[in-house]
């Protein structure tokens, strides 16, 4: 559980963390995902395993759409910035769960039977779900990509650059746009792939989304902001500390350790494990 | 002091007397129980987000779990009454203590934090609270508390064949509100707060005690908010920690404020006055279908709004004044 926990955050970790902007619709964005990899199941009867790839790739469009459509100009704003793009995510996710309701009903949906759905296997005579062991192996392999791809790559150096000082970008001749748009995507498309593994072991509704969510902004504030090492060992944190908490204290007050865990780590590393800012 | 600045504090005061007689009087007109209603919850949201400002806007601390303090404030008059039958009244002003010291016991260790780990430390913390008494049995767990009916009385603060009393105490409570805001922007506190929101090293350079003028506000903003938490909770009669606890009045008490203008005098207020009736007759002319209508809406004008005017809808009206008086 804590390296999908990890997926969640990863995705919200390049946006939020490494790109210094608010993403209250980061829940939201795996509910569609959620559903994309739902719907492709129901209609086309392609396994979620298959589909996540396209999952991602419809979450990369989506994305780097809404950056361009809203965020953008949230981030323009120049009195009080930070609530502009609190707000200005907040109301996009409140007409997502608008539209999901709308469009696909309040009912629960689930994807009944599917390649990973259900089955367990057996590692030297301990039982791991299936489908989480996917998620888990999946998770590990976007990180080493993401971690790859921010600190060898071209992109990864600009993203940096730009959030430091768009203006200066602008003179080398990035585009700060264009550079925001694919890290919006790519945020996306991680949290697509979440959700489409995801669909195959819980229920999708509207508002699927939100309980997810601010577990990942405590995963990522944990980590500390602009890490994505520390979304990683965030997630790993969060999954254990949910799994202890669920041991000693009643099912549901299973997510009060991981809270207590963020605030006691934040006071005493006001910038979380491994964050730079 | 400024001329200009001791001139726009004397109008506003004048404003706000001139407003708060004019809602004094509207019941003779509104004879609807349905407006009656939403006009109750635009003074009590007014009243909110005023005091969220106190620590938001004029300190700059941004707080998404005040939500914890209107709880507070809700079950510590409805425990009291239910279990010891202590007056509502009383069970008020003790909400408010408490919350104000539990702010100020959270400000200690929470206001090292800076951006986004305090705002997430904020979430978080009401989210710790609203576990802890769903799963507290002798305060009703998830169940809540259903207040007993005692019949009419204002000593018992409980009124079942008419809304008035509510909305007048809703309007008391805005005034109050409003006015601690008015009073605290000239004082000394004032000016610590926004030197601190603005440039906590300069401030703390010149003098100010950055960590005690944030206690402080977060400590009025706390006790006030409490007090609109057990009003809440008389005025609905029933209360469970979702109902009074849950993130969405966090966001709630923040959204008029931000809409409005945050940090300012007239922001909450006009905000509410937008904000609320727009919520609420959304949800009852197109919620109706049950299928999110009223949410793509509501969502969507708060998405124009933030764009459209980051600085809030008060920024329309003081562009043709000079600006910066009070800075």
């Amino acid at each position: 559980m804590g390296l999908l926990y990890g997926l969640i955050a990863v995705g919200l970790a390049l946006i939020f963390g490494l790109m210094d902007v608010t993403n209250f619709a980061h829940g939201e964005f795996l509910m569609i995902a959620m559903y994309l990899s739902f719907f492709l199941f129901a209609f086309f009867a392609i396994d979620p395993l298959l589909s996540a790839p396209l999952v991602a790739a419809a979450l990369f469009v989506f994305g780097a759409v809404i950056y361009l459509l809203i965020v953008r100009f949230a981030m323009r704003a120049k009195a009080n910035a930070g609530m502009v793009q609190i707000f200005t995510t907040f109301g996009l996710a409140i007409v997502m769960r608008g539209l999901a309701q709308y469009f696909f009903t309040p009912d629960y949906r689930s994807i009944p039977h599917s390649w990973l759905g259900g089955k367990t296997i057996s590692v030297s005579g301990i039982f791991l779900p299936e489908p989480q062991l996917v998620g888990a192996l999946v998770s590990i392999a976007a990180f080493a990509a993401l971690y790859f791809f921010i600190h060898r790559t071209d992109f990864g150096r600009a993203l940096e650059a730009t959030r430091e000082d768009p203006g200066a970008v602008a003179l080398v001749g990035i585009d700060k746009n264009r550079v925001f748009a694919f890290g919006w995507g790519l945020g996306a498309a991680l949290v697509g792939l979440a959700g489409a593994i995801m669909a195959v072991f819980f229920y999708i509704y509207p508002d699927v989304g939100a309980s997810f969510a601010l577990i990942a902004y405590v995963t990522v504030a944990l980590g500390g902001f602009g890490s994505v090492f520390g979304a990683f060992a965030g997630g790993i944190i969060v999954g254990l500390v949910e799994a202890v908490t669920a041991l000693v204290l009643p099912p549901s007050l299973k997510s009060v350790g991981i809270y207590a865990v963020y605030l006691l780590v934040v006071f005493i590393r006001p910038r979380g494990l491994f964050g730079s800012m | 002091m400024d001329k200009n600045f001791a001139a726009r504090r004397r109008r506003d005061l004048i404003i706000a007397a001139v407003l708060a007689g004019l809602a004094a009087l509207a019941p003779l007109f509104v004879k609807d129980v349905y407006v009656q209603n939403i006009l109750i919850l635009t003074l009590m949201y007014a009243a909110l987000s005023q005091s969220w400002n106190i620590l938001s806007g004029y300190c700059g601390q941004i707080s998404l779990g005040h939500a914890l303090y209107f709880g507070i404030g809700a079950y510590t008059t409805e425990l009291l009454f239910t279990k010891f039958g202590v007056l509502p009244w009383f069970g008020m002003l003790g909400g408010g203590v408490i919350a104000a010291v539990i702010a100020m016991g959270l400000g200690y260790p929470f206001f090292r934090l800076r951006g986004h780990y305090f705002v997430i430390a904020t979430i978080v913390i009401a989210e710790i609270g609203l576990l802890l008494f769903q799963n507290w049995e002798w305060a009703g767990a998830a169940m809540g508390i259903t207040i007993p009916i005692r019949g009419d009385s204002w000593l018992k603060f409980q009124f079942l064949r008419t809304k008035l009393p509510y909305f007048y105490f809703a309007l008391a409570l805005c005034c109050l509100a409003w006015f601690v805001t008015w009073w605290l922007e000239d004082s000394k506190w004032g000016f610590w707060w926004r030197a601190v929101k603005d440039n906590p090293e300069a401030a703390e350079s010149l003098g100010v005690v950055v960590f005690n003028s944030k206690m402080g506000a977060a400590a009025v903003s706390a006790f006030l908010v409490a007090i609109g938490g057990a009003f809440y909770a008389q005025f609905l009669a029933y209360i469970d920690p979702e109902s009074v606890m849950g993130f969405q009045f966090s966001l709630l008490m923040a959204l008029p404020a931000v809409l409005g203008g945050i940090g300012t005098l007239w922001g909450p207020v006009l905000g509410a006055a937008i904000l609320i009736p727009m919520t609420e007759l959304t949800r009852s002319y197109i919620g109706g279908s049950g299928r999110g209508v009223d949410l793509i809406v509501y969502g969507a004008l708060i998405v124009a709004i933030s764009l459209a005017l980051p600085r809030g809808l008060v920024s329309l009206f003081s562009r043709a004044k000079p600006k910066g008086a009070t800075r």
